[in-house]
């Protein structure tokens, strides 16, 4: 799922600065999964940016919602009500959630309270680590169900670099060399002849964000 | 032949190739390349020129190893996939064998988070076997990357990329040696030796793979300068193994830069006995006056004339 971190206060406050009336506004979906946008975090924000206000002596006025998932219209204009009222949105979604609400309600200010940053797994309670870079072409199978372009600092499709020691990667020690886990999972797949094959240049510029922004068109489900 | 180059030359008549390595200034400093030319030139038989190694911006590899055409040594240009994306690189290959540049190392390069660019976008649109692959393709088909688009003029290269027996997992290593051979390579400098028995062992598995017979190995070695080197190496350099006894060797001796020296040349005596390695790659890093006294030592001059 989409992980994201709720951003440093000061930088929330800062941008709220013009601000009097606001709604803030976050996402039952992915950012609740990890504890950065949902209805807990949307609380407990809140109340932090009330009082830090207050300190200031400026008051502010903050609304609170949480959409079941920002990233559709039809949820996400269940706030339409309450937008009308304040000065400027807060969200506390993803970067999909933020857009959603910016696309719907032109004249008010949607504002992002977290900063998106990876698809990723959860591996230990309060953990989440990097797995899916939605390079736009998958190739799991090649590889033992590990992931090269997500989580090699170099995007190697050939193997481990140089740096790769003791199953670590040099860039961060406490990082898993993607290459060794690759080896190890086909070696215990019995499947080490895979790693004999060039795969080759990927076509990043077809296939990938480099492409411009991707579009899924299903006609099969369009009405 | 498929460049003509000094190099090529020498390890096609089944000679013992000697390289070395030169960094660029950072900065357009001229007087540092013909400096270092100066310590390199008649010591060894071509020389690597790095690209912004560990990240560090230098001047171009491109521009440094004209400069070096230009003064009578012979570079093995650099180039690193961090930087570029395969329409940089092909032209960039265009314009370096349009400057007479006739070896060409490929690599991935190092992270660009060791360098003091932190906050560069890193390419890596190829790896450094995509890139051996993209070179053949210019020099052999004469067409572009997955493309039937003719090259106007002729590339010639002679093709070399870098492995690293020292490198986890150990038995990819090998495996990994054999997709650069297959994607192209004609010769391969290893990262530098310390664990002898280790690189041995890695040498096995590329004969039991025939892989010696394919490619030309040149043996990777840096001269210790002091026990702090050793130590700082062993402990945070990833993917370099300096075995404690050889650390111990350099950290107790009287004169550890001369005791540096002295095991250099031992390894390089050593590696030269070893079935399928094809010369020794010395990189003697900001220390170059010391090439010709290694070279010396280790039975190495004179450097054969071939051309």
């Amino acid at each position: 799922m989409i992980k994201a971190e709720l951003k440093p206060i000061d930088e929330i406050l800062t941008c709220l600065d013009p601000y009097n009336k606001i709604l803030l506004v976050g996402c039952g979906a992915c950012v609740t999964v990890c504890h950065a946008g949902g209805e807990k975090e949307v609380g407990l924000l809140a109340s932090g940016l009330r009082m830090a206000r207050k300190k200031m002596g400026k008051m502010i006025e903050v609304e609170e919602a949480t959409t079941a998932r920002q990233c559709e219209p039809e949820f996400a204009m269940e706030v339409t009500g309450t937008v009308e009222k304040v000065e400027a949105v807060l969200s506390i979604a993803c970067g999909v959630g933020v857009q959603t609400l910016a696309r719907h309600f032109s004249k008010t200010p949607i504002l992002p309270g977290v900063n998106t940053t990876f698809i990723g797994e959860t591996t230990a309670h309060g953990v989440w680590e990097e797995r899916c870079q939605a390079c736009g072409n998958c190739i799991l199978e090649k590889t033992g169900g590990i992931c090269p372009v997500a989580r090699c600092a170099k995007q190697l499709f050939n193997g481990p670099c140089g740096g790769s020691s003791k199953g670590k990667c040099e860039i961060k020690r406490e990082t898993d060399c993607a290459w060794q886990l690759i080896y190890d999972r086909l070696k215990a797949l019995g499947q080490l002849y895979r790693l004999e094959e060039i795969i080759p240049a990927k076509r990043w510029g077809v296939e990938s964000r480099d492409s411009g922004p991707r579009r899924i068109v299903r006609e099969d489900l369009k009405v | 032949m498929k460049a003509g180059s000094h190099l090529e030359t020498i390890l096609e008549k089944g000679l013992f190739a000697v390289t070395g390595e030169l960094g660029p200034p950072k900065g357009n400093n001229l007087e540092v390349i013909k400096k270092k030319v100066d310590l390199l030139r008649g010591y060894v038989d071509a020389v690597n020129v790095t690209d912004n190694q560990t990240a560090i911006v230098r001047m171009s590899s491109i521009a440094a190893s004209s400069h070096l055409v230009r003064m009578g040594l012979e570079p093995v240009m650099q180039m690193v996939t961090r930087d570029r994306n395969r329409i940089a690189i092909q032209s960039d290959i265009f314009g370096a064998t349009s400057l007479g540049i006739k070896n060409m190392l490929c690599l991935t390069g190092d992270h660009h988070t060791f360098g003091n660019q932190v906050d560069a976008k890193n390419v890596h649109d190829l790896d450094s076997v995509q890139l051996i692959d993209c070179v053949r393709t210019l020099r052999d088909k004469g067409t572009l990357l997955g493309g039937e688009e003719k090259i106007d003029g002729e590339i010639k290269l002679f093709i070399g990329a870098a492995e690293n027996p020292f490198g986890d997992p150990f038995e990819f290593r090998a495996i990994r040696l054999g997709k650069k051979v297959a994607a192209g390579v004609n010769f391969i400098q290893t990262q530098c030796i310390y664990d002898m028995n280790r690189f041995k062992e890695w040498m096995k598995m590329v004969r039991d793979r025939g892989l010696h017979e394919k490619v030309h190995i040149l043996a990777g070695v840096t001269p210790l300068k002091s026990g702090g080197m050793a130590r700082y190496m062993a402990k945070n350099v990833s993917g370099i193994i300096i075995p404690d006894e050889i650390i111990d060797r350099i950290v107790k001796a009287p004169k550890p830069a001369e005791e540096g020296i002295k095991f250099c040349v031992e390894q390089i005596q050593e590696l030269k006995e070893i079935e399928g390695v094809h010369g020794v790659h010395i990189m003697a890093i900001e220390w170059e006056q010391m090439i010709s006294r290694i070279t010396e030592m280790a039975g190495l001059l004179p450097r054969p004339n071939v051309d």
